[in-house]
């Protein structure tokens, strides 16, 4: 009953308030993103994946470094769900903690790269001339590289591990926004209702922050979203190359590595965390996917 | 006419702007380093009065902003130091790697695009249908999936279980150093020099890196193919050419396809230049002695010298590919004025 309710409230075609537009719109979004079965199955293996990671100390069987060089290398089994690694360590238990590692570094990654992606863009856009020319041939730089390549560079210079890695990938991982957010606020600079914002007298500050941040923020979602899997896959290939987490972090990309030697005889050592990977990186690409179509149908 | 070297003299100073970038981030990168230059040449046992010495030769000794101008001016002569693990000058080494990266990406995108290009067309043409999701997931698949677990999986599969391909590496042993370098590219050399054993062996060695490397990046050029098709479909004149009566097939590859050939030469050459990128981690597991694996080879024993020689040459390279596909819509779509 209450929620046929809450259902015509949303649709309402006349909204009372500004709360009931907006909600109203977002019900709107979620009903188009609901009717991609793709999307949303990126959207609960995603979810899933972070419960799972964030439940590790419930979920874990063993200490993910206990080590039992008895029983190394073991196939799957009812003790042991997905075997253990070279020193007889659970891999399950393992890629539950692994997942924090993992999730924790894109987190990071994210959190530095897209205020400042969007700050770099939404300034350049705004005011445009020499501020603009001197921070898009900055973006531009950074852009000339590849990221892996930069990030290794950069890596190797400073000490490997986890920070040095995050700091590596954002450092080359916001030059795309700042173009993106760069490009919306240059549609939105000349609109009417922002002459109108600045005839009311608010300051440049202001209506950067209030009337056009907001506004790049949709591309932007939909961008940080698909980013996310390519930054999984390059902190795990910085993992792999014994540039990113260090062992014995059960760190997926550094599982692999590691577990490389027996990848001929005990090819699941390798396989499974790899296989993470995989899964993680695939839903965050679906969720994107399925985030562009109903956020940024232009884009599609 | 006039318009057009104008803006040609623009882009060719921001060129200049990023190319000056790209080298001062590579030699700020070597400068930020906590590994002190010194000790890595002669070690940490050296006598206080040589390290002293051997700073000063280096120019360590002087303020950042020489050090840097010394730094262009030997780039400007083609000197990128010399390689502390394998005594060569950096530029010989990367003469040296460079083809068989080449060659390795090469290969992919050739395959990438005769499979990447059709199975897009074919998404757009059955757009909705089951076909296209299932391209799409396909797609969506290699382009999610670790590049360095592909490849470790492909060895497991076609080399050490099925044994269909040969191993790690670029030639067999008994075969390596048979042909004489003369474009570096060993399937060429060996045409050249009519081996037909090293010519086989070089393309099976080759089939394994490529195909991985292939499906990481046709997941791109499919999407792209399929959205630009889509547009294209949806055109006026592919409406024409139906209610002209040309067959299905002749609308779809001679008007649409045709309209979009200059736009995916772009998507190419944007593909081709993240390949650099994914032939990092292919080269190291497949052994094969390209700039991807020298890079990590140099990384893991802090030969700075050849990193950021190795990380500038891949720059400059990504972004003149960056800039040829920039030039190329330009230069071949007249729509673009």
């Amino acid at each position: 009953m209450s929620e046929a309710i809450n259902r015509a409230w949303l649709l309402s075609d006349a909204p009372a308030s500004r709360a009931q537009a907006a909600w109203g719109r977002r019900y709107r979004l979620w009903c188009d993103f609901r009717a991609n079965p793709l999307a949303m199955s990126g959207l609960i293996i995603a979810v899933l994946l972070i419960l799972a990671s964030l439940a590790a100390p419930l979920l874990a069987r063993y200490d993910p470094s206990a080590q039992e060089l008895t029983n190394r290398l073991a196939v799957p089994s009812a003790q042991h769900w997905l075997g253990t690694d070279e020193l007889g360590r659970d891999v399950y238990s393992r890629l539950l903690y692994g997942g924090r590692v993992t999730l924790g570094m894109v987190l990071a990654v994210v959190l530095l790269v897209a205020p400042l992606g969007l700050a770099v863009g939404c300034i350049a856009g705004y005011f445009g001339g020499w501020a603009d020319a001197l921070l898009m041939r900055v973006t531009d730089v950074f852009l000339a590289f590849p990221r892996l390549i930069l990030a290794l560079a950069f890596v190797a210079a400073i000490k490997p591990g986890i920070s040095s890695a995050v700091a590596a990938i954002a450092l080359t991982a916001w030059p795309p926004y700042a173009r993106l957010a760069r490009a919306e606020t240059m549609t939105i600079r000349n609109a009417d209702f922002i002459a109108a914002v600045r005839l009311t007298g608010a300051s440049s500050a202001r209506i950067v922050l209030r009337h056009v941040a907001p506004l790049c923020l949709g591309s932007l979602i939909v961008r940080v979203t698909l980013d996310m899997s390519s930054i999984i896959l390059t902190a795990a290939a910085l993992g792999f190359l014994g540039m990113g987490a260090q062992p014995p972090s059960p760190e997926w990309g550094t599982m692999i590595a590691t577990a490389r030697r027996f990848f001929l005889d005990q090819w699941w050592v390798p396989l499974i965390p790899g296989i993470a990977i995989f899964v993680a990186s695939l839903a965050f690409n679906l969720l994107g996917d399925g985030l562009r179509d109903v956020l940024d149908p232009k884009q599609r | 006419m006039k318009n057009r070297f104008g803006r040609l003299a623009g882009s060719a100073s921001s060129l200049l702007i990023t190319l000056f970038g790209l080298v001062l981030v590579t030699f700020l990168i070597g400068r930020v380093m906590p590994i002190d230059p010194i000790i890595a040449i002669i070690g940490d046992h050296a006598p206080e009065d040589v390290i002293a010495r051997v700073r000063v030769e280096l120019g360590l000794d002087r303020p950042l902003y020489v050090q840097f101008g010394i730094y262009v001016w030997q780039l400007l002569h083609g000197d990128l130091g010399r390689s502390v693990m394998t005594s060569n000058t950096v530029v010989e080494d990367i003469q040296r790697y460079f083809p068989a990266t080449i060659e390795l990406a090469t290969v992919a995108i050739v395959i990438a695009t005769l499979i990447g290009v059709p199975l897009g067309v074919l998404a757009a043409v059955r757009a909705g249908s089951r076909i296209d999701i299932g391209i799409r997931v396909f797609c969506l698949a290699g382009h999610s999936i670790p590049i360095f677990l592909l490849a470790l999986m492909s060895l497991l599969v076609f080399y050490a279980t099925l044994d269909w391909a040969p191993g790690p590496g670029r030639a067999d042993v008994g075969l390596e150093g048979m042909v004489p370098v003369v474009t570096g590219f060993l399937t060429v050399d060996s045409l050249i020099e009519r081996d037909w054993d090293s010519f086989y062996d070089a393309l099976a060695h080759l089939v394994q890196p490529a195909g991985v490397l292939a499906y990481f990046s046709m997941a791109y050029i499919a999407r792209m193919t399929r959205a630009f098709m889509l547009d294209a479909l949806a055109g006026e004149y592919v409406i024409t050419a139906r209610a002209k009566g040309l067959s299905n097939l002749r609308v779809i590859w001679r008007h649409a396809f045709g309209n979009i050939a200059v736009r995916l030469v772009t998507v190419l050459a944007l593909t081709y230049a993240g390949l650099l990128e994914g032939a990092v981690v292919t080269e190291t597991v497949f052994s094969w002695p390209g700039l991807g694996q020298y890079l990590t080879v140099s990384l893991l024993n802090a030969d700075m010298n050849a990193v950021l020689g190795a990380t500038l040459v891949v720059g400059i390279i990504y972004m003149a590919l960056n800039l040829l596909a920039d030039a190329a819509y330009k230069l071949l779509d007249p729509r673009v004025a």
